[in-house]
């Protein structure tokens, strides 16, 4: 059981059932024990604070969510080997653009061309990637395309001659594509805006916040600034589609710690689905994030948390992406363990119709999958994945949070660590916090 | 009525792991340089 504080309360989360209690300091202890020692062993340990009556009131409470179903011990056997899911890909990431107009300094992409030749996706292999996704999906009906890059607007032609194809094709085998769009939103002009908005395509937008905190890291291939034109853009875009459908992405580095302020900032320019990451890699570089950073970084997601439900009881709130948490009607176990599906489910297409596990692994040859032309053709791959599940990740089986983070990014564990098994502990800290701070605001409504 | 604990809300993970997964939710991409969506944020697709 995991014990926390949040707003001067006692919060037990379950980690195998998910159940989350409010408790107070003697049952917070009695739970901590609870699935370590025997009940007499319990009470003895705690004979020094608490009466044993008392304890045993607790226990017996305990014991009665235990026989409801509500609190359990026991992990569920891992699921059946996933090997059959081979082939059967359900969500791209489209690379139409390997090139990018801004030359954002901590970007992951080796500013936007992932370290091959800049390049454009042509509309022939677009239309490829869409009859191997609609091919590959095999029975599964929803499916994803995201057009990414570099910036995706950069190829704004392909981008419209894909969509109206993959729906035509999609309509024809009973299938539903879902399109979603990441732009820098410098190439938001109206022709733009309107076939976005008719397609009902979800976007995500980046922006880093306050405008000296933005133009550090995210400056134009000129040199300038972007924070101007592209906050303006997003907020015309927002406007345009009455506030639904996007999202307003943020990265924050050591040289921004005090990232609350950036959501606040994107807040009063009326944006009100908002997401701020923690800046991936720059390993020995001086915006990178580091475990010296941890202590005030929590701090500043407890601030992001009391900004969150003050505009919350204010009557204007906004979506803060991770205080989201799905705590009632969340995804199934089978979900939960498997995680994002890269590699398996979800796979990066280069615009020259190449395939890799995720747009993180994109022109390591070590990953190269196979092409839409061709399909999957490193099927090891396919099974390394899969198996990278919970169960094989050992400090994840001992994280109170593995059902809720599903074991990270694989991408990450690996350019961390060498292996996909082993998780990136310092973003497993801040997934900690988060999701500490999401049960919290959760429980908070809950009483309200 | 409980005096020491009171349930918030009820998990539903363990019970969920009797079936096998429908695999028709949103991909829930978790790395923090794209979306960065933790499985916890989603909803399920069948509810």
């Amino acid at each position: 059981m995991h014990v926390f504080k949040f707003g001067g309360k006692s919060l037990a989360l379950d980690p195998i059932t998910g159940t989350l209690l409010e408790v107070d300091d003697l049952a917070g202890d009695v739970l901590k024990l609870w699935t370590k020692l025997k009940p007499e062993e319990i009470i003895a340990a705690l004979s020094v604070r608490y009466a044993a009556c008392d304890v045993k009131q607790a226990l017996s409470e305990a014991e009665d969510l235990a026989a409801a179903g509500l609190l359990d011990a026991v992990m569920p056997p891992e699921p059946i080997s996933t090997d059959e899911r081979v082939g059967q890909v359900k969500a791209l990431c489209l690379h139409v653009a390997h090139d990018c107009n801004l030359r954002c300094r901590y970007c992951f992409a080796g500013s936007g061309d992932f370290g091959l030749e800049r390049s454009l996706m042509d509309a022939a292999t677009g239309r490829a990637a869409v009859d191997f996704l609609l091919r590959s999906a095999r029975t599964r009906r929803h499916l994803e395309v995201d057009f990414f890059g570099g910036e995706p607007l950069l190829n704004f032609s392909v981008v419209r001659d894909i969509v109206i194809y993959g729906e035509e094709q999609a309509a024809q085998r009973d299938k539903v594509i879902r399109f979603t769009l990441t732009t820098n939103a410098t190439l938001l002009d109206d022709a733009v805006i309107d076939f976005l908005n008719d397609k009902q395509i979800a976007v995500v937008l980046s922006l880093d916040g306050r405008e000296v905190v933005n133009d550090r890291m995210r400056p134009l291939a000129s040199g300038a600034g972007s924070y101007g034109a592209v906050s303006q853009a997003i907020q015309k875009f927002v406007a345009s589609r009455a506030g639904k459908n996007y999202y307003v992405r943020g990265t924050y580095t050591a040289y921004n710690l005090d990232f609350a302020a950036d959501v606040m900032h994107l807040y009063d320019l009326g944006l009100r689905e908002l997401s701020i990451e923690p800046v991936v890699g720059g390993a020995g570089e001086s915006y990178a994030l580091r475990q010296h950073h941890l202590a005030v970084l929590r701090k500043e997601y407890e601030r992001l948390a009391d900004f969150y439900v003050t505009k919350q009881d204010e009557g204007d709130p906004f979506n803060f992406f991770h205080f989201n948490l799905a705590t009632y009607d969340g995804p199934c176990f089978g979900k939960r363990v498997s995680g994002c599906g890269a590699g398996c489910d979800y796979l990066a297409v280069t615009p020259d119709g190449d395939l890799y596990p995720c747009h993180q692994f994109v022109g390591q040859k070590d990953f190269a999958m196979g092409s839409v032309a061709t399909g999957i053709t490193a099927t090891g791959l396919v099974s390394r994945f899969s198996k990278a599940n919970l169960y094989r990740k050992p400090e994840c089986l001992r994280c109170w949070a593995k059902f809720f983070c599903s074991g990270g990014c694989h991408a990450q564990s690996y350019h961390s660590n060498g292996t996909l098994l082993q998780p990136d502990a310092l973003h497993c800290e801040l997934q900690r916090k988060r999701i500490e701070l999401a049960l919290g605001i959760s429980a908070l409504r809950s009483v309200q | 009525m409980n005096k020491h604990i009171k349930v918030i809300a009820v998990g539903t993970i363990k019970s969920t792991a009797q079936k096998e997964a429908c695999k028709e939710c949103q991909t829930s991409c978790q790395s923090a340089c794209k979306t960065s969506c933790t499985v916890g944020n989603q909803v399920c697709q069948n509810r």
